[in-house]
């Protein structure tokens, strides 16, 4: 890190765009216990949640900088019973507000609250097509409650993302996931493949699907837009392990995504907190001006100045800016390096081996028990991710 | 369907369009993206309103940029946008 305050220097402000994104994590409960949540491992020994009043200060100076699209995520966000509250001023600045839910807290009463406040669409996750896997998978009875949510937020005249998490065990149910969206009237849907972070790392092994399930479920993707047109716009997300080059993550660092976690730390990406030697400001003590402007966790990554080799004189350092900083963190144990998951990292085969592993149907890792989020567990590991 | 002038145009339900003075453009707003439009998008796409026809948003253009022939260009974008799904026809 010796050239840090050089890379810092040649920082041009005037070329720093604004923080169009803002997600507000609201709180890290959870009703759920979801085997892939990308929340911290130790996400049960942060602190105070931020107040009503301390998340309007954030939505207010977020939105001078030029935020437009606001997402409010958790953890379950429905659990705070100020959400409606949080929403109407963000609506009230001139968001666009999206409420990312697993439905669960979800009633008339409340999604009429949210309506009024201006929430403007909804995302609803399932964690699979099917009652049995969709409990299995959350460690809840919800499947039939999500359902009861989905028909709600139509009823509400809500556009609807359905997400589901992709991975091992739900990904040869892809026909009966999209055929589950298309029931429920979804006009998007995400089907997004794990990316190992946070409790999706802990149980990497049992989660990451073979190149076959891979390549099976991409076909049937896209052989339901052929059929169905463009009247529930897919997204099939990859898992990047199968990539020979890094995902532009987050679209570069402090680059246009600003993320508050519920005990006030803003970072440039949802995972970051888990990074060393990098302190990262409370809102409760700086304006998001000077965060996103000035402080060392958001300008110690940003653009192309502080990479290493093989980036530095990478021809493509432009188009992924070295992948995440967070995955070169787990992987290479130096967030500076290139992500492994680029063929030009000297660590790729970190990434090669568990890939290889993916492709023996039940091996001994594969086989461990799961590890399902919760704080008992999360005490337990005691560790960033 | 076809789009004449006698075609009314109407941001989708979807959509929103709002002014962005951090971005110096209009921008598009739906589910979890943001379109930045370029001015003649932006102006067009603000009067679909569903109650103007295409006939009258091209006369309300050519006066207010003092501009003439703008049809083809205007026609050409609200079928770009249909595609889209930014707007609904009627």
């Amino acid at each position: 890190m010796t050239d840090l305050s050089e890379a810092v220097a040649v920082q041009d402000t005037a070329k720093i765009g604004p923080p169009l994104w803002l997600l507000a994590e609201l709180t890290y409960r959870c009703p759920l216990h979801c085997v892939y949540c990308y929340n911290p491992v130790d996400f049960a020994k942060t602190e105070d949640e931020l107040t009503t009043e301390q998340w309007f200060k954030v939505l207010r100076e977020a939105r001078e900088l030029g935020s437009v699209q606001c997402g409010f995520s958790g953890g379950e966000p429905m659990l705070r019973d100020d959400l409606e509250v949080i929403v109407a001023e963000a609506h009230r600045l001139g968001y666009y507000t999206n409420l990312l839910t697993s439905g669960v807290g979800l009633n008339e009463k409340r999604i009429g609250a949210l309506k009024e406040a201006g929430l403007d669409h909804i995302q609803l996750s399932f964690q699979d097509s099917t009652r049995e896997m969709n409990d299995f998978l959350s460690s809840t009875r919800t499947f039939d409650l999500k359902r009861r949510a989905a028909d709600m937020i139509k009823a509400h005249g809500y556009p609807m993302v359905m997400n589901c998490t992709i991975h091992r065990h739900n990904i040869d149910h892809i026909e009966a996931i999209l055929q589950l969206a298309s029931d429920i009237d979804a006009e998007y849907v995400e089907l997004a493949n794990t990316q190992y972070y946070g409790w999706a790392q802990v149980n990497r092994d049992q989660l990451l699907p073979s190149r076959e399930q891979l390549e099976r479920a991409e076909r049937i993707t896209n052989e339901w837009r052929e059929k169905h047109g463009n009247k529930m716009k897919l997204f099939f997300v990859v898992p990047d392990y199968y990539e020979k080059r890094p995902k532009k993550c987050m679209n570069g660092w402090g680059n246009i995504f600003l993320t508050i976690t519920p005990d006030g730390k803003a970072l440039p990406c949802h995972t970051a907190r888990m990074l060393p030697g990098l302190e990262f400001p409370d809102v409760r003590t700086s304006s998001i001006r000077e965060i996103w402007y000035e402080s060392e966790g958001f300008n110690r990554y940003r653009g192309t100045g502080w990479m290493k080799e093989p980036c530095s004189s990478c021809p493509e350092k432009e188009n992924d800016y070295g992948g995440c900083r967070c995955q070169a963190y787990m992987i290479a144990n130096d967030p500076a390096a290139a992500d492994p998951v680029c063929d030009k990292s000297p660590f790729h085969n970190r990434i090669t081996e568990v890939v290889d592993r993916a492709q023996i149907a039940g091996n001994a890792a594969q086989v461990k028990p799961l590890i399902y989020r919760g704080p008992k567990e999360s005490l337990q590991l005691d560790r960033p991710f | 369907m076809a789009i004449t002038t006698a075609t009314v145009p109407k941001v989708g339900r979807n959509f929103r369009i709002q002014w962005e003075p951090a971005q110096d453009a209009y921008v598009l707003l739906y589910p979890e993206g943001m379109v930045k439009l370029n001015q003649s998008a932006g102006e067009i796409l603000k009067r679909c309103d569903g109650a103007a026809n295409i006939a009258a948003i091209i006369a309300d253009l050519e006066t207010t940029f003092n501009a003439q022939g703008l049809e083809a260009d205007v026609i050409a974008f609200v079928e770009l946008a249909e595609q889209q799904k930014w707007v609904d026809l009627t």
